[in-house]
C-alpha cells in the first residue's frame, strides 16, 4: 500500500507540475527534500544515542522487568485465555515494557515471541485468536513515555519547547490506548453472540 | 493544563535521574552500558536514512507541484467545521501505513508551518501517540504465520481514528487553534 501513495504522490506531484507550470520549483525540490531528510537523519543521532543508552541502563539494572511486575496483575485481565505464569504473558509485558520506553527494536522480536506463544495456546491454528487481537489492538496505540524522535525533531528545527508534547501525547496515547481495550472488547462479544 | 505543561518539562530529567540513580544502586556498570546502548542509537538513526529521503523526495515534489495545496483546499472546508486542520490529513492517512513514512510527513509538516504552531504540535503529538497498525499487523502475524485476521485491522485501525481524535482535542485544549 505504501508503495502505491508513495509512487502516487510522485507521478501526481510531477503531472501537476507539467500542467501548472512548477517544474522548476520541483526540480529544486527533488534535491532539497533528499538533503532535507539526510540532515533531519544526522541530527537524529544525538538523541537516539543519549536516549537507547539510557534505557540500556534501565534493562541492565531490572528496571523494565520490575515495571512488568507491577502492570501484570493489570494485564492478565486484560488477556484470560492466558493461563497465569504461561510465558506469553512475560513476552507480552516485556513488549509493552519496550514500547513505552520507546525502544521499537527491541519490542518487535518480543512481540513475535508473544504472538508465537498465544498461538501455541490456541492450538496453534493460523487464525487470530482473541487474546492476540488484544495485544495487536494495544499494541497499535502503543503507550509511549517519551517520543524521542519526535523530540529530536522539534529541537532540529528550533522549537521554543521541543518538550512541550510530552504530556499531550501521552494523554492521546492513553485515551487511545482504552479506546483500543473498548473497541477490541466489543468485536469480542460481538464475534461470541454471533458464534 | 498547567500541570501537564510542567509535567512536561520535569518528566525527561527526572526519569533520566531516576534511572542513572537506580542503576548506581544495582552496581550496574553505567557509563560502559549507556556506550553500548548508545552504539544502537547511531544505527537506528542511519537505518531510517533511506526511508526519509524517499519520502521527503515524493513530499516534497507533491508539494512544490502545487497538488498538495490543491488538495487540501479542496478538503478544507468541510474538515474546519469540525476544528479538523486539512493539512494534517495526509498524514492521519499515513500514519496507520507506514511509521517512517509519517516521520517524513512529519518533518515535512514541522518545517513547513513551525514546531510551535498548532499544525507543528498536532502533527508531534500525532506521531507520537499512535503506532503503526500495518507494519505491527504483517510483521507479528506473519512472522507466526497467522492467516485469518478476524477483526485485529477493523480494531487497529479504529484505534488510531480514537488516537487520532484524541491528539486533536487534547492539542486544541492545550494550545489553542
Amino acid at each position: 500500500m505504501v508503495n502505491y501513495i508513495w509512487v502516487g504522490m510522485t507521478i501526481i506531484g510531477l503531472v501537476f507540475a507539467a500542467v501548472n507550470g512548477t517544474m522548476e520549483a520541483v526540480n529544486e525540490a527533488i534535491f532539497k527534500g533528499a538533503q532535507e531528510a539526510v540532515t533531519l537523519c544526522i541530527g537524529l543521532i544525538s538523541i537516539l544515542v543519549f536516549w537507547l543508552g539510557i534505557m540500556r541502563i534501565a534493562e541492565v539494572a531490572g528496571l523494565l522487568e520490575k515495571l512488568s511486575n507491577l502492570f501484570r496483575p493489570l494485564i492478565a485481565k486484560l488477556f484470560p485465555e492466558v493461563p497465569s505464569g504461561h510465558p506469553a504473558m512475560g513476552y507480552i509485558l516485556s513488549n509493552m515494557m519496550a514500547n513505552l520506553f520507546g525502544l521499537g527494536n527491541a519490542a518487535t522480536p518480543l512481540g513475535i515471541k508473544a504472538m508465537e506463544e498465544l498461538r501455541k495456546i490456541n492450538g496453534g491454528k493460523d487464525t487470530a485468536s482473541r487474546s492476540m487481537i488484544t495485544f495487536l489492538a494495544i499494541n497499535t496505540s502503543s503507550i509511549t513515555l517519551i517520543p524521542t524522535t519526535v523530540i529530536a525533531i522539534r529541537i532540529t528545527y528550533d522549537s521554543a519547547a521541543p518538550t512541550e508534547i510530552v504530556g499531550p501525547t501521552l494523554i492521546a496515547t492513553i485515551i487511545s490506548a482504552i479506546a483500543a481495550i473498548l473497541i477490541d472488547r466489543y468485536f469480542y462479544y460481538r464475534r461470541s453472540r454471533k458464534g | 493544563m498547567q500541570m501537564i505543561s510542567v509535567i512536561s518539562l520535569w518528566f525527561i530529567p527526572v526519569l533520566i535521574g531516576f534511572i542513572l540513580l537506580y542503576g548506581t544502586m544495582k552496581k550496574v556498570p553505567t557509563y560502559e552500558t549507556f556506550v553500548e546502548g548508545g552504539k544502537e542509537g547511531i544505527k537506528m538513526a542511519v537505518s531510517i536514512i533511506p526511508f526519509l529521503v524517499g519520502m521527503m523526495v515524493a513530499i516534497s515534489i507533491f508539494r512544490a507541484s502545487g497538488a498538495l495545496d490543491y488538495m487540501v483546499d479542496l478538503i478544507r472546508p468541510g474538515l474546519e467545521k469540525v476544528g479538523i486542520p486539512a493539512d494534517i490529513i495526509p498524514l492521519a492517512i499515513i500514519r496507520p501505513i507506514s511509521g517512517n513514512a509519517a516521520l517524513g510527513m512529519t518533518s515535512d509538516l514541522i518545517a513547513t508551518h513551525g514546531p510551535d504552531s498548532f499544525i507543528g504540535r498536532l502533527a508531534s503529538t500525532l506521531q507520537g501517540s499512535t503506532d503503526t497498525t500495518f507494519y505491527v499487523l504483517t510483521v507479528y502475524f506473519g512472522a507466526v504465520g497467522i492467516k485469518k485476521m478476524g477483526d485485529a485491522l477493523k480494531v487497529g485501525l479504529l484505534a488510531d481514528l480514537a488516537g487520532f481524535i484524541a491528539a486533536i482535542v487534547v492539542v486544541t485544549l492545550m494550545f489553542g487553534m
